[in-house]
């Protein structure tokens, strides 16, 4: 089963993404800001990360600098999901390092379709 | 809604355009024809069918026909057919044409634009190899409504990211507002035509490649097999066609034959 990790600073969100990704039959854990993500792939890297873009203490973007930095921090897939859809941020995100990237707001149907573009499903 | 009145308008939508509404599908006449009730200043489904049956209203009666057979689309739909096209159905085709540099590709119901644009931006992915090729792709469809929105190639967020991978909405789409329209360079390959697919085909010319995904479930088995046997006939000798998922030719068609390997990709017998 492959896990991913959910960073958001939003409960709501972390747990409306959880369903959805159980019913794929995705292993879920949550963290609420970029500091406590990197922490979490510290102790173990997951094969899959929807990232937020806002949040306190650290933002997505610093977390995923410093994840494709982390020694085996090139591995995990990571799809951003988040409210900024101008291009400016859309193309930061890529050249940074993210694999896919989600504009909120997000249905089933759409973390289905991008999850099988990244050849997670 | 009593059974005379189902009757009579599923004999009509048939007659229109081949759709088969069976009991379990009354349901869509609700959510369908609802909208075109009001539009029209009606109390309900009563009122509309009522109108339906004292008067031959020729445009309303293709506003019905067009509003239940409306399909929602998706870039890429599905993944496979497209990974099949790029991968095991062009490299030959393009080999033996390599003379001509000429390719028709035809969606047979193109609804609101993204298949053939998923298929557009696909070749043109592949433009170092068809420098100098003229490849046509004709879009047609049963709804005019949906052939303008196809034209106008201007899609919601929800809809652009339902199939189309990130870097390829940055390559081939414009941002105008909350929407994202296709550029140019993708559009120009495309062009649509108001087409019913119970109508003899011929007069679309000739086709190498023909979509026609998700629109023969509609159909009862003879219309199935006359849809099939009339698109065989435009098919150069090595076209292919691809049906939809839920779809075969078996027991439907003998003018087709499935090929191994490729699922939902079919070959002229």
């Amino acid at each position: 089963m492959k896990n991913c990790l959910i960073v958001d600073d939003s409960k709501v969100i972390r747990m409306v993404a959880r369903k959805i990704l159980q019913e794929l039959e995705f292993e879920t854990r949550e963290a609420a800001d970029g500091q406590l993500a990197l922490d979490a792939c510290l102790e173990s890297m997951p094969d899959a990360v929807l990232l937020d873009w806002n949040m306190p203490v650290m933002d997505g973007i610093t977390f995923l600098r410093e994840l494709r930095k982390t020694p085996g921090g090139d591995a995990p897939i990571v799809i951003f999901c988040t409210t900024e859809n101008d291009l400016d941020h859309i193309q930061e995100a890529m050249t940074v390092g993210a694999n896919e990237y989600i504009m909120k707001p997000f249905d089933s149907d759409i973390i289905q379709a991008k999850f099988q573009q990244v050849g997670l499903i | 809604m009593n059974t005379a009145d189902f009757d009579f308008i599923s004999s009509l939508i048939l007659s229109r355009s081949g759709l088969v509404l069976t009991p379990d599908k009354a349901y869509l006449l609700e959510s369908r024809l609802m909208p075109v009730a009001r539009k029209h200043g009606l109390k309900g489904l009563d009122d509309l069918i009522g109108i339906l049956r004292t008067r031959k209203d020729e445009s309303l009666i293709v506003e019905v026909v067009e509003a239940m057979t409306t399909n929602e689309s998706f870039f890429f739909r599905d993944t496979k057919p497209f990974d099949l096209l790029r991968n095991e159905v062009l490299p030959p085709m393009l080999e033996k044409r390599a003379a001509s540099k000429k390719l028709r590709i035809w969606c047979a119901a193109a609804s609101s634009g993204q298949e053939p644009y998923s298929i557009a931006i696909i070749l043109n992915e592949m433009a170092a190899k068809l420098s100098g090729w003229k490849i046509e792709i004709v879009g047609t469809d049963i709804s005019r409504d949906i052939l303008k929105k196809a034209e106008k190639a201007q899609y919601s967020q929800f809809e652009v990211q339902r199939g189309m991978p990130i870097q390829l909405l940055l390559k081939y789409f414009d941002k105008v507002d909350e929407n994202w329209t296709v550029k140019p360079e993708i559009t120009k390959m495309v062009q649509y035509k108001y087409w019913n697919l119970l109508e003899d085909p011929r007069p679309l010319g000739n086709f190498d490649i023909v979509f026609c995904r998700n629109v023969l479930i509609y159909f009862d088995a003879p219309t199935k097999g006359k849809v099939l046997e009339s698109i065989s006939k435009m098919m150069s000798e090595d076209g292919k066609m691809f049906l939809g998922g839920a779809e075969t030719v078996l027991g439907v068609s003998d003018k087709f034959k499935p090929i191994p390997g490729q699922r939902g990709v079919y070959a002229r017998t």
